[in-house]
């Protein structure tokens, strides 16, 4: 995991739910490269995975992700190559699943109000500041616990758990 | 410490836990549904071999049962191989229905157990004094390989429950009430506990049903002390091994609030958001395309008694559909034997397969763009039961009924016979 980056923010509302991010009919879909086209599709940007470039931002309002627990939704996400994704909170089952997949999560207070789409953004994930590099506004995140950044720093829960199951033997 | 904690600490092995504190918990209890065969993949992904305990594992075919393409089809095939494969016996196949009723149905929630499935419906459990929560598939698959997982412990606001129910307000209507009014991000990492005196009056279905919507305000999980109401139902159940907590007197919530359920409406969740809730007399006569009566929110036994007296000898007017979607086999057959479902055909209602069905858009009862549907299930998020330009309204199984009787939203408290609150 980079310790800072910078990218374009696309900008979304509040109490994005996961039907928004990842429609439930496409849910039986299983490899990435299918997964990674319906990205925001039932959102109002429902072209984003077309327009997306790797490394850029998702910027939301407070619950984004809340509703189903599909892990699509982070899928999704990871599969066009999001930077980051900061908002005011998160629903909790995407919270977790995309730390799980090492996806950088920021909560950020005010975001949404500082954040206009097409903005570029610069993140330290060390010292939780988030720039504004078009308004020069800068915030503070949340700290995550040391238990999700040890996640994240692992690259996602999958690479811990095979250290762990590897050290059992 | 609350019941809760005392759960959470028992499973991590520790005296004590606290808010905030993340703690690793042994499971009693994993579901998968049908619609994540990426828990499988994860597993495997993750170095897992033999899953930690396949007694403890269900596999629950509800979200496509039965499959309506060759793609769920092949997920499902998928799913049957790793169950051969790994010793799992607890397969509920789609004649079976949804998890969370079936979770009820065969006694596998019990207070002072941990329940996790991949369906974020899993707070239901709550009403059985369980920890019950939804994960996703690689939260799921770390249980499945190592029969742990960690959780945040949350802190915990109480809701009690006091006057009298009216008539024709059940516990949907409170819950929509509820989140209506505390938003659907308040509970965000944080547990619920129902309380008060109306408790007394609610069945398990009902409790059921809150404590399933709970997680509709952002809720991890649900919980209401187990009672005399919990005891009779697991003692008709055949479950007799379980552990009750008590919480602490000296317990301070993160917040105490009191609704007077005198005061509630009829309500209905109003497109696109659960938390856009109103009085139904406010929406009262918009027209319905469709209404829907099913789900591990509405679709229980007492939800097609509520419906069949309502339609009894009636008939639903030609511009409206109604679906009928009976959450599991059990209550299947219980409406059969009591002949709910006679009565709901003859009204003009149409019998799916148990399951999800259309709740989230799957299958079943899709909307076209500009149609409305009045529905017993969880969500009106755009799209989420077909095109995202159709409108659907959440309401108790007895609004669904009297919406379908009459083609319009209709508050059901004139139809309903003495009997029935």
């Amino acid at each position: 995991m980079e310790q800072v980056i910078t990218g374009k923010a696309w900008k979304f509302g509040s109490n994005i739910d996961t039907d928004q991010i990842y429609p439930g009919i496409y849910v039986e879909l299983t490899e990435m490269e299918d997964i990674r086209k319906h990205a925001m599709s039932g959102s109002e940007e429902p072209d984003l995975a077309q327009k997306f470039k790797p490394g850029e931002i998702i910027v939301a309002g407070t619950n984004f992700g809340c509703g189903s627990s599909r892990e699509h939704a982070a899928m999704t996400l990871k599969g066009i190559g999001v930077g980051a994704v900061l908002a005011e909170s998160f629903g909790r089952i995407f919270f977790r699943n995309a730390i799980n997949l090492g996806i950088p999560l920021v909560i950020c207070p005010g975001i949404s109000k500082e954040v206009r789409k097409g903005d570029e953004l610069k993140i330290n994930f060390e010292t939780g500041l988030v720039e504004n590099q078009t308004t020069g506004k800068t915030m503070k995140a949340v700290p995550l616990s040391q238990y999700v950044m040890n996640i994240l720093k692992s690259g996602g829960i999958k690479n811990l758990v095979r250290e762990k199951l590897q050290n059992a033997k | 410490m609350h019941a809760i904690e005392k759960l959470l600490a028992f499973k991590a092995g520790k005296k004590e836990v606290h808010a905030g504190e993340i703690v690793n918990c042994d499971v009693d209890y994993v579901g998968i549904n049908d619609l994540y065969y990426q828990t499988v993949k994860s597993f495997y992904e993750m170095g897992g071999k033999k899953v930690w305990d396949p007694d403890k594992v269900i596999l629950f075919f509800d979200h496509y049962a039965p499959c309506a393409t060759e793609k769920q089809a092949d997920n499902h095939k998928k799913f049957r191989a790793f169950a051969k494969e790994q010793g799992i016996t607890r397969v509920m196949d789609i004649d079976k229905g949804v998890c969370h009723q079936l979770m009820a149905d065969y006694g596998f929630a019990k207070p002072g157990e941990i329940v996790v499935i991949t369906d974020s419906h899993t707070t239901t459990h709550g009403a059985f004094g369980a920890f019950g929560t939804g994960v996703g598939a690689t939260d799921l698959a770390v249980i499945l390989a190592t029969g742990q997982l960690w959780f945040m412990v949350p802190r915990i606001f109480r809701i009690n429950l006091v006057g009298k129910l009216p008539k024709g307000v059940y516990a949907k209507d409170v819950i929509l009430h509820i989140i209506g009014k505390l938003k659907a991000d308040y509970g965000v990492y944080k547990a619920v506990e129902f309380a008060g005196p109306v408790l007394k009056e609610l069945s398990v279905s009902e409790r059921m049903a809150m404590c399933n919507m709970s997680t509709e305000m952002g809720c991890k999980t649900s919980y209401i002390q187990p009672d005399e109401i919990t005891m009779e139902y697991l003692k008709e159940h055949g479950i007799t091994d379980y552990t009750i907590y008590e919480t602490d007197p000296d317990f301070v919530y993160d917040a105490d609030l009191t609704f007077d359920v005198s005061e509630i409406r009829p309500q209905v969740a109003v497109p696109f958001s659960v938390d856009n809730v109103s009085d139904l007399a406010d929406y009262a006569g918009t027209p319905i395309n469709q209404a829907y009566l099913g789900s591990c929110t509405g679709g229980r036994t007492e939800d097609f008694a509520v419906a069949a007296s309502i339609l009894k000898g009636k008939k639903i007017p030609t511009s409206t559909r109604m679906i009928l979607v009976p959450a599991s086999k059990a209550v299947l057959e219980a409406c059969l034997a009591k002949g709910y479902i006679q009565t709901l055909l003859e009204a003009g209602a149409t019998l799916t397969a148990t399951g999800c069905a259309a709740c989230l858009g799957i299958h079943q009862g899709l909307l076209a763009a500009d149609e409305v549907c009045i529905s017993s299930t969880n969500r009106n998020f755009p799209g989420r039961m077909g095109s995202v330009k159709g409108r659907i309204f959440l309401g108790s199984p007895a609004t669904v009924a009297a919406s379908a009787l009459n083609g319009v939203i209709t508050d059901p408290t004139p139809y309903l016979a003495g009997g029935e609150r």
